[in-house]
């Protein structure tokens, strides 16, 4: 639309409105054969996204090696690398983008089949809005409740179940009638607060960008209307200021700077700060940016904090309101999905990455895995799941306590995407092994290996006092590289 | 630096929400802390082009009111337009950069070069062998690159953290996962990263933001009368005297303009009236090209981009 968007407007009047425009991630959950790539193809087109010479390669290359017959194969100008045109697959996520009017727009497009919970996780982390595509003449399948479970778990409020092929069944607004109600039934219990169905023919471009002729049963808005109304907000958490200090500035002896991005909550000029762990309390001096100072930040703005006060803070620390903290803690459970093609290992100690923080991290035990076809519960306990079975296997999902080797500073990851989110990462391979959303803190009692901090007795080990502020300074660089001690003087 | 608080039309008229550019500056800028937080000896690669610049300045941004902590390096393959060099000189002066410049002596020495050897010998001699050559004797463990996902296919699929193996290679079908805003970091000795914060920016977004922020830029971007010659169908811009003889009495003077700039035998103008931002912005939305089209590289074999991505190339 950027093309025919501006229509009489002058390039200045178009460039003042595209500044004001929000930006929108989203993501495509589906199979080839649910026509997810012909729906996006289509939101391409019909946005201008694609040039001339772009359409040229697409048609030549639709005519050599293209599966869509007549028409142009939009899964050839999607699926682009080498690899993946000769073998016909897709690999990981792939992002689009486009703009219209009101907004921009970010598409992850997750292929549906192989490694698709990798693949969806991957890409829908950070999206705010999902396109779940069904084909009419099929309805909900498995696969559409898979891909459901997988947007609920990673939070995304937003959801379009966008029913595809309509044309394949007449426009009937039985079939669509019972797609949607079926399709009610299961989500319910999920916590989606948002749910959209739209029928639509992607091929012919029923109420893809244009209200559908064909559709007069049909009262809601076409899909790329929904996409450009529908209120994300700020989806953000404003309420629990968050702040994980990512780098600390000092040009000179006179500023000392603590470098973030607001992960949540809002920050104001002379707000008391509490901060993490150290317990030290001050007042926000400043709030520093290239353009000059402000009087308030919010997420997801990326600021430099001044303090009244001269009070020790490192990276991968937290400041907060003092009324407002959030949990504090080794031990938490946590939604884990394995990424890894080597199995869980559970006596690797993991470095556990989340908001800056980095520290060492063990699975204590894993509580139950989740069968994301049907979503039960399998645990060794109802005899769903061989001992043999517990560790972790690529793609899949499952509850489980872990204790870190140092404190974290975290919220459940319903209430605070940002520090309820979190990945593990293999130490020997370095591979992203899982990543996982937090649920809450675990009480010692309900872990089952606990772990020790090693102790470093100073007096024992004869070491003089002037030595103390050395040893300090290795313990803190040792935290923090994700080791923790316990230094006794 | 301009002390006036926060651009008010930048804002959104509802309250605790970022235009999309904010947000976008917004993300990069912590992408950027997170390499200078994280990595032990990170560069920024600069290519001198509109999207560098951007980066450049989100650098800036990054660290203000302090000094970047981590130098700019541009690969000089030796056929860049004299003003690009010149560009490159002052900015980096002018802002209080530290400016590391490597070229492919002993190739260039040898005569190596585009009308001799062909654009792929060229490309992979004075630009990426250039390139490894440099990071590996400076022992760069992260290397941030302006390179955007919308501009080619392979791009499209890549990480913001991507990891390079000791030979600098990319293996798109062992990508690490990359979930919320929280990136990998890890890697042993002799690997390393590449760091695009630029990922999520548009062209018609880099545009917007160099005209909001008043950003330099090389003039080349701007449509002006200069001597160009028909080579293959692309209008070639003569910068020296090492156009090839059989050539020199086709140059003709148009009013041209350049829509990326790279090696001046390698990079084709477009016929063009644009010699501000508004207009280039008018004709980026109404042309029918893509932007690569005037890249020689992109052709001279299939899915090139994607094969010198996986050489080592950006």
């Amino acid at each position: 639309m950027e093309g025919e968007e501006r229509g009489t407007m002058s390039i200045e009047e178009f460039l003042k409105k595209d500044e004001q425009k929000d930006l929108l991630r989203f993501l495509t959950a589906g199979s080839v054969d649910d026509g997810k790539s012909t729906l996006i193809g289509r939101l391409l087109f019909d946005s201008k996204k694609l040039y001339e010479d772009q359409l040229d390669a697409l048609e030549r290359d639709s005519k050599r090696v293209g599966n869509a017959g007549e028409h142009i194969d939009y899964a050839l100008l999607l699926d682009g690398l080498k690899a993946e045109r000769e073998q016909g697959i897709t690999i990981d996520v792939a992002y689009r983008y486009f703009s219209t009017n009101n907004r921009k727009f970010i598409i992850a497009d997750t292929p549906g089949h192989e490694q698709y919970t990798r693949n969806m996780i991957t890409g829908g982390s950070t999206a705010n809005l999902a396109v779940i595509l069904v084909d009419a003449r099929t309805g909900v399948i498995t696969q559409t409740r898979r891909h459901t479970y997988l947007v609920s778990l990673l939070g995304i409020k937003h959801v379009v179940l966008a029913v595809n092929k309509m044309d394949l069944v007449d426009f009937s607004k039985e079939v669509f009638d019972k797609i949607v109600s079926d399709y009610q039934a299961f989500i319910s219990p999920l916590g989606i607060p948002d749910l959209q169905c739209i029928p639509l023919s992607a091929l012919d471009g029923d109420n893809v960008v244009e209200k559908s002729q064909r559709t007069p049963w049909y009262d809601g808005p076409s899909l790329l209307e929904f996409l450009e109304t529908v209120k994300i907000g700020n989806d953000h958490n404003l309420k629990d200021f968050r702040y994980p200090v990512q780098y600390v500035l000092r040009p000179n002896l006179d500023f000392r700077g603590f470098c973030g991005k607001v992960a949540s909550g809002i920050v104001r000029k002379g707000d008391e700060v509490l901060a993490l762990p150290s317990g030290k309390k001050s007042h926000i001096k400043s709030i520093v940016t290239y353009e000059g100072e402000i009087d308030y930040a919010f997420p997801p703005m990326s600021v430099t904090l001044t303090l009244e006060d001269e009070i020790d803070v490192s990276r991968g620390e937290m400041l907060v309101h003092p009324d407002n903290v959030p949990s504090i803690g080794r031990n938490f459970e946590a939604m884990l999905v394995w990424m890894d093609e080597e199995v869980m290992d559970m006596e690797k100690s993991f470095f556990l990455k989340q908001t800056t923080n980095t520290s060492r991290t063990r699975i204590d035990h894993i509580e139950y895995k989740v069968d994301i076809n049907t979503m039960e519960h399998l645990s060794v306990e109802n005899g769903r799941l061989k001992k043999e079975d517990v560790p972790m296997q690529l793609n899949q999902i499952a509850r489980v306590v872990l204790t870190s080797s140092k404190e974290i500073f975290f919220d459940p990851y319903t209430q605070n995407k940002a520090t309820g989110s979190f990945i593990l990462i293999d130490p020997i391979t370095n591979n992203t092994s899982a990543v996982g959303m937090i649920i809450g803190s675990i009480d010692e009692k309900d872990v089952r290996n606990t772990m020790e901090l090693p102790v470093l007795n100073l007096p024992k080990l004869n070491i003089p006092t002037e030595h103390y502020e050395t040893v300090d300074k290795i313990v803190k660089e040792l935290n923090r590289q994700g080791i923790a001690l316990d230094v006794k003087k | 630096m301009p002390s006036t608080p926060h651009k008010p039309s930048i804002i959104m008229k509802e309250e605790y929400k970022l235009s999309h550019l904010k947000e976008l500056e917004a993300e990069s800028i912590h992408i950027i802390r997170e390499v200078a937080a994280e990595f032990e000896n990170p560069v920024m690669l600069y290519s001198i082009g509109k999207d560098s610049s951007v980066m450049v300045r989100l650098a800036e941004k990054a660290f203000a009111p302090g000094k970047v902590p981590f130098p700019l390096m541009h690969i000089d393959s030796k056929w860049k337009f004299k003003e690009m060099i010149q560009f490159r000189d002052e900015y980096a002066k002018k802002y209080g950069w530290n400016l590391i410049v490597e070229s492919n002596m002993e190739a260039f020495r040898a005569g190596v070069g585009p009308f001799t050897h062909g654009s792929k010998v060229h490309t992979d001699i004075m630009k990426t062998q250039a390139l490894l050559h440099a990071l590996d004797k400076y022992k760069f463990d992260a290397a941030f690159g302006g390179a955007r996902r919308d501009e080619e296919k392979s791009r499209a699929k890549e990480r913001i953290f991507s990891f390079r193996n000791e030979f600098h290679q990319w293996d798109p079908k062992h990508q690490r996962p990359e979930l919320w805003d929280i990136y990998n970091t890890r890697i042993r000795k002799g690997e390393s990263i590449r760091v695009f914060p630029l990922s999520n920016w548009t062209e018609l977004d880099v545009w917007q933001y160099i005209r909001l922020e008043k950003i330099p830029i090389v003039p080349l971007y701007f449509a002006k009368v200069r001597p160009v010659v028909n080579i293959d169908g692309q209008l070639i811009m003569p910068d020296d005297d090492r156009l090839p003889a059989k050539y020199k009495d086709k140059i003709e003077m148009k009013k041209i303009r350049f829509r990326t700039l790279g090696c001046w035998p390698l990079t084709g103008a477009i016929e063009s009236d644009a010699d501000t931002i508004e207009k280039i912005v008018e004709e980026m939305m109404t042309t029918t090209k893509s932007e690569r089209t005037t890249r020689v590289i992109d052709f001279d074999q299939e899915a090139s981009m994607e094969q010198k991505k996986r050489e080592g190339y950006f």
